[in-house]
């Protein structure tokens, strides 16, 4: 555990803002998020692999967790980023590592986090007839006006 | 040469996720796949927000019908994480058994889907009738075929009964002798070898590049399993090994998950000679605040919870990641370059979906040229062209005479 940790702290020093270390398995690590490109190539060359990207969004803005499995290690680290609201934006990690292109597109449909230079930033989950710029996992999400409902519904076959 | 587009999906009842995919095929080659996914969105990380702790393991008990305790044990695993406490020694065992008899009955049933698929239909149905003995067992121990509701936060909800153990160990008995004959017929067979090898290869350098999970991943050679890469319930507790198999083909992957039955019986033999009686429950309250990662090695890969609490009785967030949603864009690398007849197969290789291909038609224009029967029909002449070539008979079938004549 230490390892990967000390590890990147000598890469990045000080723009690593703050470090956690939960238990032997978990850290979390919070940086900019013009940080966090270099951290997640630096991440993935020491042999790490990223499980999937979380997002929540909080009262400071929406907050993205990039995990990282390290299989010979058993441990998993967080790297943490907050984007303020109300237009989150960050850059796409999605043209160099394919395995965060659908958690980027998951994330920018439920939580309206632009990836600038996404290579596909097409809708992944919502349906075809949901509403642009409406982002069910936002907190002042209440629910989609009734005329969108039925539309909603009816509007899932893909044309061939 | 003139392009046509072959859609595939999206929808069918077999599946955990309905499926698009979009083929662009120039003859009988495919030179493009585009995928499409969210068909069957539910919301569940947002109506999980609106349950209790206690009640969370139900609902996401839903997510898969298949692998349907995976979930729910990502999940208790990520707020055990979240609180720091670790359940009683009998609750890991029970855990491990359930998720073990889990794996044992979703890869016989994508071996028998396979060997449909193929026009192995004996395969199909030797592959089915040892699973059901294990839906049985699941039938006595929760008294539920495959929505088990055994876990829980700090435990397991209910103990394996005493006299359940030797019915446990005559089916496991069962299904070795069955899964030891697939193995057998399939590393034999000229037929499945000439079908399956060197058909959608995902490369190691690919499989890491998508970050590919499960048995789609340790079929390219990659060991990456999360019972052993991050500890779980009762995995340290028995000895048992990585399953791999090199190729990255649908061969290697069908390797792998017949390797793993084997394996699984292993650890459930194990752990039913280990557990001794005891608690099975920490009887847990409250939930503090904190946040917490949690995952399980599912039959189709990790399946990754991250849970959040603020100390009410709900989750503030609780994200999910299962592993299709990192296997099936992986086709970018499998599909492009093979022949339309082993699209089907090459994407069941993954074990998202097989049946979709019932829903598949090939369109010219708007007139359907090919049915998805017709493409079923397809795979299984190829089949029966190479056996005729190979002027075979496979032994599974050879076996079934056998047994036929008796």
């Amino acid at each position: 555990m230490t390892s990967v940790l000390d590890d990147l702290r000598s890469e990045l020093g000080t723009r690593l803002l703050q470090v956690v270390q939960k238990n032997p398995r978990r850290a979390y690590v919070k940086l900019s998020d013009a940080d966090l490109p270099a951290a997640a190539k630096f991440l993935l060359g020491r042999g790490g692999r990223l499980a999937t990207i979380s997002g929540i969004d909080t009262r400071n803005g929406v907050e993205l967790l990039y995990h990282f499995a390290f299989a010979a290690e058993h441990v998993m680290v967080t790297l943490k980023t907050l984007l303020p609201k109300p237009l989150p934006r960050t850059a796409s990690l999605a043209g160099w590592l394919p395995a965060a292109n659908w958690s980027e597109r998951e994330i920018h449909d439920l939580l309206g986090v632009t990836f600038a230079d996404h290579p596909d930033p097409r809708r992944l989950l919502l349906a075809d007839s949901w509403p642009e710029g409406v982002h069910p996992l936002r907190r002042d999400f209440k629910g989609l006006p009734d005329e969108n409902r039925g539309s909603a519904a009816g509007a899932v076959s893909p044309a061939p | 040469m003139k392009t046509v587009v072959v859609p595939l999906g999206p929808f069918h009842p077999l599946l955990e996720e309905a499926e698009y995919f979009k083929l662009t095929v120039e003859g009988e080659t495919v030179v493009d796949v585009d995928l499409k996914v969210g068909y069957m969105h539910r919301g569940i990380e947002k109506l999980s927000q609106s349950k209790t702790f206690d009640q969370v393991p139900f609902l996401v008990e839903r997510i898969c019908g298949i692998c349907s305790t995976s979930h729910p044990l990502a999940y208790v695993n990520a707020v055990e994480d979240l609180l720091g406490v670790e359940p009683p020694e009998r609750a890991l065992y029970v855990r491990t058994i359930i998720a073990e008899l889990e794996r044992i009955h979703s890869h016989l049933l994508w071996v028998g889907l396979a060997g449909h698929f193929i026009g192995y239909d004996t395969v199909f149905m030797w592959a089915w009738r040892y699973r059901e003995p294990v839906l049985d067992l699941f039938e006595l121990i929760s008294g539920n075929r495959n929505h088990y509701a055994m876990m829980k936060v700090g435990g397991v909800r209910r103990d394996i009964p005493e006299d359940a153990y030797p019915k446990i160990n005559a089916t496991l008995d069962e299904v070795q002798k069955g899964t030891e004959m697939f193995i057998g017929a399939v590393m034999d067979d000229p037929v499945i070898h000439a079908r399956t090898k060197g058909i959608g290869v995902l490369t190691p350098e690919a499989a890491r590049a998508y970050g590919t999970l499960g048995p789609t991943v340790r079929g390219s050679g990659i060991p990456d399993d999360i019972r052993r890469d991050d500890p779980y319930a009762a995995y340290e507790r028995v000895e048992w090994k990585v399953c791999t198999w090199d190729g990255g083909d649908v061969f290697a992957k069908a390797a792998v998950r017949l390797l793993e039955i084997v394996e699984a019986i292993r650890i459930i033999r194990q752990c039913t000679e280990q557990m001794r009686q005891g608690a099975i429950d920490l009887d847990l309250q409250n939930i503090g605040p904190g946040e917490g990662i949690g995952h399980a090695e599912a039959p189709r890969g990790e399946v990754f919870h991250y849970v959040r609490s603020d100390g009410s009785p709900k989750p503030v967030r609780h994200k999910v990641r299962a592993p299709s949603l990192m296997n099936i864009p992986s086709f970018k690398a499998t599909c492009i370059g093979q022949q339309v007849a082993d699209a089907a197969l090459i994407t069941a290789a993954v074990d998202p979906c097989y049946c979709c291909t019932e829903r598949t038609m090939v369109m010219e224009g708007d007139r359907m040229v090919l049915s998805g029967g017709d493409l079923v029909a397809m795979s299984r002449d190829k089949t029966a062209r190479i056996r005729d070539a190979l002027g075979s008979v496979p032994p599974v079938e050879k076996l079934v005479k056998e047994v036929m004549r008796r």
